[in-house]
């Protein structure tokens, strides 16, 4: 028979329900549905039934997180190969580590409001912050003339939005997806007994990636500018612009130097291990350096999911506006060195693509920016000491 | 049968047990996701403020609209961590949004909701700060993890092996008033 449970009305039983009532649970009619005892085989059911819902949400917020694909490319194993590739250095970005903040301003024509309703392009200037840097996770590498070239900027619009653009000094980019991006990075990363990357790692990997091997023809062929100043910067990517009635355009876009082409020395004629970075400070303290922001205006039907692949020749080209560079400073003090160059942080008027590597980029600057943003900074390479030298 | 909470308490209940549930999922994918970061991002800000608005909005609500008292079947140390739990929940609702929103000022991040609607930075551009806050994003997820953990489990012990009806108390719908017994 059962004995008595507590009554409903009874607002604070003096024992812990769960315990002590379990070999007569549902016994209070009063206030519960089961008129019966549970069996040991219903209770083993339920218990089961219970362990079942908690192994599901507990299993599903697993697989949502990744735990039960360990081997899965993500935003961390690929900052863990920017490492493996060069080693830690704790404060720096994990890729383009080494660099010089640079600000300034950008000058809309009203030209991109044909395409864009983003208010950087409205008549007027906004101000502008940027980096200067070199491709590479060696914060104190020589700088090399052949080395990638990269300018982050932020555009500070008057309505309070940002844009921000990663770009690089290659009109097309040698990695169609992450994945591919991550394999050459693998395979560049210097095997520990000999202190060298493989050979043969590199060439299966060009073997696997014929877009990649036709891209690096393509660029040996490009001519190499002597400095950052007459250096041409892509947005690697292409986006889509939406203008005020909705109309979306796919747009790749350039900044054209205004300083006059001179085709690089050599490396090896100079002593200076900063040589591209001292004389960038040098000229900006002679004049403010210039760059015009062009669109390239894509067609229907031209890849904008494809960094490998450039538009036909003969796009239309229009001038937007003039970003100009009059302040140089080190990563010591500078506002952009704890700024994340993401490429998706963009104002309303300028949209993401179908390109996989852009939500990549972004996810992969981001990890790299939260790992250094906890570590204890180093100076750069270029400190404001140096900086003042140049001047 | 079980007095149920005011209807409005049982929508916010289960308007924010979906809205939570999805942040966590979403939480959770994104910092291993590539190729959904920036999609999934998207929709984690501006989801975790409409969050920070609707916990006032219940906060409100339980003192206009207190919880019916606890079934019978509960001790009065059941009652208590029952009582606590609630709490941590909703101050985790309101703390790990403000946390995400604190994180982003820090670093520098827009905190854009949708389009050019942003919201202001409500702390200084620190390197410290964000790692710090960033990190205690993450730890706090985890908590309210736990928590939901714990309470799904109570909720279903109750329901399924004391059977005293506790599901019902916050059932989406109306639970007729039954007859009184005897």
């Amino acid at each position: 028979m059962r004995p008595p449970g507590p009554g409903c009305n009874d607002k604070n039983p003096t024992f812990p329900a769960w315990v002590e009532t379990f070999p007569r649970m549902g016994a209070s009619q009063e206030c519960m549905n089961a008129d019966q005892p549970l069996t040991t085989a219903g209770a083993v059911t339920r218990l089961a039934v219970i362990g079942l819902v908690l192994a599901v949400a507990a299993g599903g917020f697993a697989y949502l997180g990744g735990w039960l694909t360990p081997r899965a490319l993500t935003p961390g194993s690929f900052a863990d190969a920017f490492q493996r590739a060069n080693g830690v250095h704790a404060g720096f970005r994990r890729n383009h580590a080494k660099g010089v903040g640079v600000s300034g301003f950008f000058e809309s024509n009203v030209n991109g409001a044909r395409f864009s309703k983003a208010v950087v392009f409205r008549p007027g200037r906004v101000p502008v912050l940027g980096r200067f840097s070199l491709g590479g996770g060696q914060p104190y590498a020589a700088d090399s003339a052949a080395t990638v070239r990269g300018l982050g900027l932020q555009f500070t619009l008057p309505d309070g939005e940002t844009w921000r653009t990663a770009m690089i000094n290659l009109p097309v980019f040698p990695f169609r997806t992450p994945e591919a991006f991550y394999e050459q990075l693998v395979a560049s990363t210097p095997d520990p007994r000999t202190g060298k990357p493989d050979p043969a790692a590199m060439k299966a990997f060009l073997d696997r990636h014929p877009e990649t091997a036709r891209v690096m023809s393509v660029l040996k062929t490009e001519p190499v500018p002597s400095g950052f100043d007459n250096t041409t910067f892509y947005g690697l990517n292409a986006f889509r612009f939406i203008d005020a009635s909705g109309r979306s355009t796919p747009v790749r876009w350039l900044l054209i130097p205004e300083q006059p082409f001179a085709a690089a020395g050599n490396d090896a004629a100079s002593q200076d291990k900063n040589r591209l970075f001292d004389a960038l400070i040098a000229q900006i303290e002679r004049q403010p350096l210039r760059w015009h922001l062009v669109l390239v205006i894509g067609q229907p039907g031209d890849p904008t999911h494809d960094a490998t692949i450039a538009w036909p020749a003969g796009r239309e080209r229009v001038d937007v506006g003039t970003v100009t560079l009059d302040r140089v400073e080190a990563e010591d003090i500078s506002a952009a060195t704890d700024i994340n160059f993401d490429p998706l942080v963009l104002p309303a008027g300028i949209g993401t693509s179908d390109d996989p590597l852009l939500s990549a980029r972004s996810a992969v600057y981001s990890r790299s920016f939260t790992r250094r943003e906890g570590e204890a900074k180093q100076p750069s390479a270029l400190t404001s000491a140096d900086v003042r030298r140049e001047k | 049968m079980p007095v149920q909470f005011p209807a409005v308490s049982r929508w916010l209940h289960w308007t924010m047990a979906a809205m939570v549930l999805t942040m966590l999922g979403i939480g959770a994918a994104m910092v291993v996701s590539l190729g959904d970061y920036h999609a999934l991002v998207s929709i984690h800000r501006p989801l975790g403020i409409a969050i920070l608005i609707l916990v006032v909005v219940r906060f409100v609500n339980r003192r206009l609209n207190p919880p019916p008292p606890f079934p019978a079947t509960m001790s009065s140390l059941e009652r208590r961590v029952a009582t606590a739990s609630e709490l941590v929940m909703y101050g985790l609702m309101a703390l790990l949004p403000l946390v995400g929103w604190g994180m982003l000022s820090a670093a520098r991040y827009p905190v854009v909701l949708y389009g050019s609607l942003h919201l202001p930075f409500i702390l200084p551009h620190s390197p410290r700060l964000y790692a710090l806050l960033r990190q205690a994003h993450t730890i706090l997820a985890y908590v309210f993890f736990a928590t939901f953990m714990a309470h799904l489990s109570a909720i279903l012990f109750h329901t399924l092996i004391v059977r005293d009806g506790m599901l019902k108390r916050m059932a989406p719908w109306s639970i007729r008033p039954s007859q009184k017994a005897s």
